[in-house]
């Protein structure tokens, strides 16, 4: 497998209508980003891969044919990833693997989501059939699991809160976020609505229209490169018997594989930054646990400890994340994204300060699909 | 399954738009110099962004055509039709559209035809009612506002079958009995039965009924409303663990207040009159406490 | 690069309707089944698993994720998916496997057509703010192309029938075929249209169904088959969305997939064409002579499972590589309104 690096990232100005731009434009910004930060253009690019999340969103099947021309891919290949929400990262993952195969020399990635084209919690709650629709979108899925992960972990209530105040703090310091909240603080994000007890207002993720591209080449096409060092994916079943969805294994497996690809043996110590898909605030606790940050129970210390903050031991989200910006097709590929500006000193505002491995990661479903990448500085 | 899509336009399509509600037809010049209408935002060849705008006529050629004698909902005529790429004089491409024809016969490739103009047009390609036969120039433009956004239905109807599977589970329900299924691979039961068990990929056959009480192993209150809800916030959404199944399912727990819900709770299912029993899990009209002592964790921990 | 190999295919039977949810799960579990039994395989020993499927044909939103509980993915699997024809799912397998981590692949793709309106349904492809309003029929559409053919004197009405009638005969030895039997062309020229110039035998049938194909990588694939079915070209393409500004009878996308594949020499080929005359654009697109058979399966007009149709293709053609009855061949997906998006798998058989 050769080597393959991100060399150059781009990204819409999130919001939760993006009405001056179509679906074509909406991409096309975040695109002509990347390929300007890479430095290269149209014929440098050999093959284009696009993810979204459910073509319900948008209501188009398959919108990467009516977009073929705005991608920039008539008479090129071109692929449509759909992995529920950790389409963005493996959108990222195989727009690498088409690299590291030998297969092409550049490929432009690209994600995004248009949720003002409709209702996503519609198109989440579509009925089917002989079910109960006691469901109320995703934070009425995951809500149940983030009760059982407090129980489980006996985390102080506040801990979800502060991750929520950290994480819009950071988005206020990314010029293309979704929501910019300098002031939020714990106390105003416990104070705020309680949607789906134990999950409020504060800490849930936005709807957002946005949009995410990378190009990822063999060699350097500009100064700068984030080498991609290893990428996982993993799946199991939504639900089974005996499945712990607070822990899911799916998730483990793919951290375990990616730290050993990687190189790396102790997480916390060698990661410089972290992007996690968090969508709701309890998810960072419960991810740092599930990818081998911290041992079971005590990813809540970590965080509540400030260590998760920029500064910190293991700063997570200092893009803002998820819970900043959630175009939700997107949202994976924005941490790929953001992990790789974070190692080639591209994040601005939100940069970690000498950052040089870090990493990026997206589950969806119900915590049942994982696609995850760490990238280095160095060239494996 | 139907919803009205609102979609933002942005400046290429957004002018097109704007331009059929003036009754004018607008193209754009591409890179290797052709007139596209509609206007294409982004060059088929170069990928460049397009923004040279040129007006063109709303007459124009049949370049190919297909007869529809039969039309389907919501297409733009409910008599038989023609679809047919038409090339507008100033144009170099061809846009699809319906021809109202009247007769096979009567279309042919080559034909003159012209935009019949909808007399309400919103700024939306339905403003083209569709073409008609003619070599006359159509109704002149007229003043409109210009037009962001478009709204487009979407109603699409599926027939969701009950699998194989799924039809004792439901004919039980019918009876007002909770028929599970056991994996012979890895004994787990589950309700509802599943086509396959999810860690083992074989049928599910063994059926094996179940009690309509359980335990709550986590549950969420939900506060939120939003479209599509059956049933006014705020409520008790639980995972309920039925006695004898090894996996948990989302339904509704009434009968207590959100704040006294427990992790543990056991709750027995409370059904709807007889007489409004359908082949669905809704019979169990939603879960309430039984009173029993809540069960130990240990006992339900393994199915978080 | 490594050797990879198509090493095993099933599929299920082609039928108008099933009894199974939208989701696949009926209709995976018997040929997983299938196609691991014959190789000698579990579960466990996939190193990939990659599926292809629409949630517009299924009629809900993450449609593939339950279609997952036909694998028995505990303990957790590595996998994909596309929205596309599952092969393009094979195309990412392939990748995969070509990066060297894994050493075989499951790829997998399923349609229950039966559930929706087919022809509405793909109205839900077109550009959505200036044709899908529209709600042009995807017969409709393929009349317009046909008719423009048929004056440009690329193919007739006859030869149009000829096509269904081969596919047919062809598929008389195919038992999981939909349609098949010996039908006279003057008799199918004498049926009304359906969508003028299209006739009925003109139309791939709607049909539910499903396929899967095992890819293996070097001495595992030869390991697992007698006679692998050797990748030697893997390519595709996209043409333009906009129906003006793209040769509608060109075809570009898959002469250059075909070009770029080696399809020169090929005894057998697979075509994804789901209708008559795009079965004849095709075979020019590719350069195929008289001497190259054709459809042997009979081709989707014999039985189109959306999403698997593609896949199955390649899996027939491997089938003959598998038998010894060719020594190389081609398999061809397309995707998209109107032959938009072509795919072309070149695999030979080695001594
Ligand atoms: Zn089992």
């Amino acid at each position: 497998m050769r080597p393959a690096a991100v060399v150059g990232t781009g990204q819409t100005h999130h919001a939760a209508k993006r009405l001056d731009v179509s679906m074509a434009g909406l991409c096309r910004e975040a695109i002509d980003r990347a390929m300007a930060d890479a430095g290269v253009d149209w014929p440098d690019i050999d093959a284009v891969v696009l993810g979204k999340a459910p073509d319900l969103f948008e209501g188009v099947m398959m919108p990467e044919l009516f977009l073929a021309d705005a991608l920039g891919a008539v008479g090129k290949p071109l692929l449509r990833v759909h992995t529920a929400g950790s389409v963005g990262g493996s959108t990222g993952n195989v727009a690498a693997s088409l690299v590291q195969s030998g297969v092409h020399d550049r490929v432009l990635a690209v994600a995004f989501e248009k949720q003002s084209e409709s209702n996503a919690m519609w198109a989440l709650s579509v009925p089917t059939p002989f079910t109960m629709p006691v469901h109320a979108g995703a934070g009425g899925y995951f809500a149940p699991h983030v009760r059982a992960y407090i129980r489980r972990a006996a985390a102080p209530e506040h801990v979800g809160a502060m991750v929520a105040a950290k994480d819009r703090r950071n988005g206020a310091l990314n010029p293309y976020a979704h929501l910019k909240q300098p002031d939020i603080t714990v106390e105003s994000v416990r104070a705020s609505t309680m949607l789906w007890d134990p999950i409020r207002y504060d800490e849930t993720c936005p709807s957002s229209d946005g949009a995410c591209a990378v190009v990822i080449s063999a060699e350097p096409t500009s100064g700068r490169a984030a080498w991609i060092r290893a990428t996982a994916m993993r799946t199991e079943p939504t639900t089974f018997a005996g499945r712990d969805q607070v822990n899911p294994q799916a998730g483990r497996d793919a951290a375990r594989a990616l730290w050993k690809q990687a190189g790396i043996t102790d997480p916390l110590s060698e990661v410089d930054a972290a992007e996690i898909y968090v969508p709701f605030s309890w998810f960072e606790p419960m991810w740092l646990e599930n990818l081998g940050f911290t041992d079971i129970g005590q990813g809540w210390k970590l965080t509540e400890a400030g260590e998760t903050e920029i500064g910190g031991r293991l700063p997570v989200n200092p893009s803002g994340g998820v819970l900043s910006s959630n175009p939700i097709g997107a949202s994976g590929l924005l941490r790929f994204a953001e992990a790789a500006m974070q190692v080639m000193g591209t994040a601005g505002e939100h940069q970690v300060d000498g950052a040089r491995v870090a990493l990026g990661h997206a589950y969806g479903g119900g915590s049942q699909f994982f696609a995850m990448w760490v990238v280095g500085q160095e060239k494996p | 399954m139907g919803f009205d899509y609102t979609r933002s336009l942005g400046p290429t399509l957004g002018r097109f738009l704007t331009d059929l509600r003036r009754r004018k037809v607008t193209g754009i010049r591409g890179s290797d110099g052709r007139v596209h209408v509609p206007p294409l935002e982004y060059d088929p060849v170069t990928a460049e962004r397009l923004s040279e705008f040129v007006d063109v006529a709303s007459t124009g050629v049949v370049r190919g055509w297909s007869w529809i004698p039969e039309p389907l909902e919501a297409q733009p005529l409910d008599r038989p039709f023609a679809w047919a790429l038409i090339q507008l004089d100033g144009a170099d491409t061809s846009l699809l559209h319906a021809v109202d024809a009247g007769s096979p016969d009567r279309m042919s490739t080559g034909a003159r035809v012209r935009v019949r103009w909808r007399a309400e047009r919103v700024g939306a390609i339905t403003d083209i009612e569709c073409f008609e036969l003619s070599d006359e120039p159509s109704a002149d433009p007229v003043e409109a506002d210009e037009v962001t956004m478009v709204t487009t239905p979407v109603h699409l109807h599926y027939t969701h079958s009950a699998s194989p599977t799924e039809d004792p589970f439901l004919r039980g329900l019918m009876e007002g009995r909770l028929i599970a299924q056991r994996c012979p691979e890895c004994s787990k039961v589950y309700f509802p039965p599943r086509p396959a068990c999810p860690t083992d990929g074989v049928p599910t056959t063994d059926r094996i009924e179940l009690s309509d009480r359980g335990t709550v192993t986590t549950f969420c209150v939900v506060n939120v409303p939003f479209l599509g809800q059956r049933i006014p916030p705020p409520y008790v959404s639980a995972y309920v663990l039925l006695d004898g199944a090894d996996i948990p399912f989302l339904h509704l727990l009434l009968g207590v207040a959100p704040e006294d819900v427990r992790m543990g709770m056991r709750v027995e299912a409370v059904w709807k009159p007889r007489e409004e029993w359908g082949p669905t899990m809704q019979n169990i009209d939603h879960f309430k406490p039984s009173g029993e002592p809540d069960a130990p964790f240990d006992s339900y921990s393994q199915h978080l | 690069m490594r050797d990879i190999a198509v090493v095993g295919f099933a599929q299920t039977p082609c039928v108008r309707e099933t009894d199974g949810t939208t989701n696949g799960v009926e209709m995976l579990v018997p040929i997983f089944h299938e196609v691991l039994g014959g190789l000698g395989l579990t579960k466990s020993d996939i190193g990939f698993w990659c599926s292809g499927s629409s949630d517009y044909l299924a009629g809900r939103a993450f449609s593939f994720v339950s279609a997952v509980d036909a694998i028995g993915a505990f303990p957790p699997i590595m996998e994909s998916h596309v929205e596309m024809d599952a092969a393009w799912a094979l195309y990412e397998a392939w990748v995969k496997l070509l990066c060297g981590e894994v050493d075989t692949a499951l790829v997998y793709g399923f349609g229950k057509s039966s559930a929706g309106q087919l022809r509405r349904v793909m109205a839900m492809q077109l550009d959505p703010y200036v044709v899908t309003p529209l709600w042009p029929d995807s017969l409709g559409l393929a009349g317009i192309q046909a008719r423009m053919g048929i004056e440009a004197g690329l193919w007739d009405e006859r030869q149009m029938a000829s096509v269904a009638a081969r596919s047919r005969a062809a598929a008389v030895s195919n038992p999981l075929a939909q349609l098949s039997g010996s039908v006279e062309v003057s008799d199918l020229l004498a049926t009304p249209y359906v969508v003028d110039p299209l006739r009925r035998h003109d139309c791939a049938p709607i049909t539910d169904g499903a396929a899967t194909i095992v890819l293996a990588a070097g001495d595992r694939a030869r390991e697992l088959c007698e006679r692998p079915a050797w990748i030697t070209g893997f390519e595709h393409r996209v043409d333009s969305p906009s129906f003006g500004a793209r040769d509608l009878l060109g075809c570009a996308s898959a002469v250059a997939a075909g070009k770029a594949a080696g399809a020169g020499g090929v005894e057998v080929a697979e075509l994804h064409a789901p209708f008559t005359h795009q079965e004849i654009m095709l075979r020019q697109a590719l350069g195929l002579g008289d001497d190259v058979v054709v459809n042997p399966s009979g081709g989707v007009l014999a039985g189109n499972p959306m999403f698997a149709a593609g896949l199955a293709r390649i899996g027939e053609a491997a089938r003959r590589v598998h038998d010894g009855s060719a020594s190389k061949v081609l398999g061809h997906a397309t995707s998209g309104p109107l032959l938009q998006q072509n795919l072309v798998c070149v695999m030979e058989g080695r001594e």
